[in-house]
């Protein structure tokens, strides 16, 4: 009997294509902005969270200077020194560490030029930030601790200047020094704060502050927590060591600061939920309203087929019967709109995520509510006016023009 | 020989109250016999209508007995009404009342599903039905390609597939012409002596009553006469 009856529904509807798409319109619209807005969101905090990896897992990075700097406060904190490395190296808490110098420079070849970031590190910093060599070779012990005239490209400035020829074992000029290509990474393209990762050029770091900067400083420090070991207490190792090498005395402010990039990971990722939230409910009211608009046409609809009704009423339908009928017929209108909604919204989703160059990942989990959510809609709001269907008076709705 | 099959008797039926209290029927004794095809005539606003709702089930009397096969009816309550108009009851409505956009054959279906036949018995049902109606070949007609004629067969068809023991007409030639309804009587006199179809019809017209084997006239809400007519035809 429900399975003739879903079949009269659809039957029903069917009859009023337009009319009953008109009236599933709302719930269309609603799922499919609902599903639109969480796929995306979850395709950029998965993407947020693939450039956190890419970063390099329980990395932190050490700076100069305290914590929190208001504006205009100068940092006056000395920099780090390359025996300062050599001591973080000591720490069994930390797998890695690698001191970072940084520098914008123009880098030229024959008669290409590019002006590109220069990093002075050592080969450790590959492995922290998961850099892959694409061709040729990283960094030798002997290079780390030299200062050879050595470097190596990301892909934006080898395209610049080679195009797509093979880069290793040429000279490239920066500044004064002429320094063969050893190796070229593996793109990564795009950073979560949309920077160019590939556009840079890594040197020795005796190298950079020698011939680049003509300082001993070391600007900052990253830092790879060893395996098995907790960030917490790396960072605490950090701090220990370094207020003993910076001579802080007890209770006085640190001059310098541990960040653990999971923060900012975790905090690009809260922003990331709360506009997804704020945008669901939004998608989420005009569910509610599409709701309201079945209700209202089932309603319009018990009115004009009152004849109907009471036809049914007449050769034995009973009130129980009747109500299921248009209950069914607003459940089977709201699903048929969910399922026309769910389709839209991961459409809308996919052509956000190529524009966007985010991965696509429709959840199962949100598809599964939303079509839930649009059968109860129907359930809701369907039986109201199944309810004043079943309560008509057989008389009465045969004598309804 | 043939048992009541409707006994109604002292039927009251009570509109309103106070200054505004309408007695549509007061005081109805009422027998119709398996096999009878009856008429029920009287002036508008003489309960005959009423009266038909009654015996069809679709409203209950305020006091009185009213006996269907031996059995008290007049206190089921909704559901159990429906269910007698599903088993035992066909009618036949002035309007047609055929439902709009629906094929003639699934017009005829629709109690069937009530009753809960499968798919493929309904079919074979409803065409059998309409066949005897002589619709064959119109099964896939909706009402608005049917002649008025037609659309009443097609209801009459409706009322016959639930294979019913009585049937109920309330004025079925009240939209034809003459000739239409002439053919329409014919077709429920066939009915009445080939199958022996019990039939109940309301009609304001003394030319269709004359059909009918047994003539009752109510007048403000009772029966005044209740007399055999030479049905036409015989």
């Amino acid at each position: 009997m429900l399975l003739e009856t879903i079949r009269l529904a659809l039957t029903a509807i069917i009859r009023n294509a337009l009319r009953s798409f008109l009236t599933v319109l709302g719930v269309v619209i609603g799922v499919a902005a609902v599903i639109a807005m969480v796929t995306v969101g979850q395709g950029s905090s998965e993407q947020v969270s693939a450039n956190v990896e890419a970063l390099g897992t329980n990395m932190l990075i050490l700076r100069p200077g305290t914590r929190m700097m208001g504006p205009g406060a100068r940092n006056t904190a000395p920099a780090f020194r390359l025996a300062d490395i050599q001591a973080l190296q000591d720490l069994d808490s930390l797998s890695s560490v690698a001191p970072v110098v940084s520098t914008s420079e123009t880098a030229v070849f024959g008669n290409t030029n590019r002006t590109t970031s220069v990093t002075g590190t050592t080969s450790a910093y590959l492995d922290i930030g998961g850099w892959q060599i694409a061709r040729g070779r990283g960094f030798t012990p002997a290079e780390d601790r030299s200062g050879a005239n050595v470097c190596i490209i990301g892909e934006t400035v080898r395209t610049a200047l080679f195009g797509a020829t093979d880069p290793t074992g040429e000279k490239i000029r920066i500044k004064a020094i002429s320094c063969e290509v050893i190796g070229l990474l593996v793109a990564k393209g795009a950073g979560s704060f949309g920077q160019d990762q590939d556009d840079m050029v890594i040197m020795p770091v005796r190298t950079v502050q020698r011939r680049l900067l003509g300082s001993q400083d070391v600007a900052s420090v990253m830092v790879q927590v060893a395996p098995g070991r907790s960030s917490e207490r790396a960072m605490s190792d950090i701090q220990t060591l370094m207020r003993d090498r910076r001579h802080i005395a007890p209770g006085q402010e640190d001059n310098f600061a541990v960040n653990d990039m999971k923060e900012l990971a975790s905090m690009l990722n809260s922003v990331n939920s709360v506009l997804t939230g704020l945008l669901s409910s939004v998608a989420a009211v005009s569910l509610l309203v599409g709701g309201i608009g079945i209700m209202n046409i089932m309603l319009v609809s018990v009115t004009e087929r009152t004849r109907e009704i009471g036809i049914r009423l007449s050769v034995g339908a009973q009130a129980s019967q009747v109500l299921m009928q248009f209950l069914v017929e607003a459940v089977v209108l709201s699903v048929l709109g969910g399922i026309v909604g769910i389709l839209a919204g991961l459409g809308l989703a996919f052509v956000a995520a190529q524009i966007m160059a985010i991965p696509f990942s429709p959840s199962p989990g949100v598809v599964a509510l939303a079509f839930g959510f649009s059968a109860v809609v129907g359930m809701v709001f369907g039986y109201f006016p199944a309810r004043a269907a079943a309560r008509l008076d057989p008389i009465e709705a045969l004598r309804h023009q | 020989m043939t048992a009541p099959l409707i006994e109604l008797r002292g039927i009251t039926r009570l509109y309103g109250s106070g200054e505004a209290l309408v007695r549509a029927l007061d005081g109805v004794d009422l027998t119709i016999s398996r096999g009878e095809f009856v008429a029920i005539m009287g002036p508008s606003g003489s309960g005959k209508s009423t009266a038909m709702n009654i015996i069809g089930c679709l409203d209950r009397p305020s006091s009185g007995n009213y006996l269907f096969n031996g059995v008290e009816v007049a206190t089921l309550d909704q559901d159990q009404r429906a269910l007698l108009r599903r088993h035992y009851l066909g009618f036949v409505f002035q309007g047609f009342n055929l439902l709009p956009r629906t094929t003639a054959l699934e017009n005829v279906e629709l109690p069937l599903i009530y009753k809960g036949q499968p798919k493929a018995e309904r079919v074979a049902r409803a065409r059998q039905a309409l066949a005897r109606v002589g619709l064959d070949g119109r099964e896939d007609h909706t009402p608005a390609q049917l002649s008025g004629g037609q659309q009443q067969r097609v209801a009459i068809a409706r009322a016959l597939a639930g294979e019913p023991m009585v049937m109920l007409a309330d004025e079925p030639t009240g939209n034809l012409d003459t000739r239409r309804s002439v053919e329409i009587m014919e077709l429920l006199q066939q009915l009445n002596r080939d199958a022996g179809l019990t039939i109940v019809m309301v009609t304001h017209e003394e030319d269709m009553a004359a059909y009918a084997g047994r003539l009752v006239v109510f007048t403000d809400g009772k029966v005044v006469r209740d007399v055999p007519t030479r049905a036409k035809g015989t």
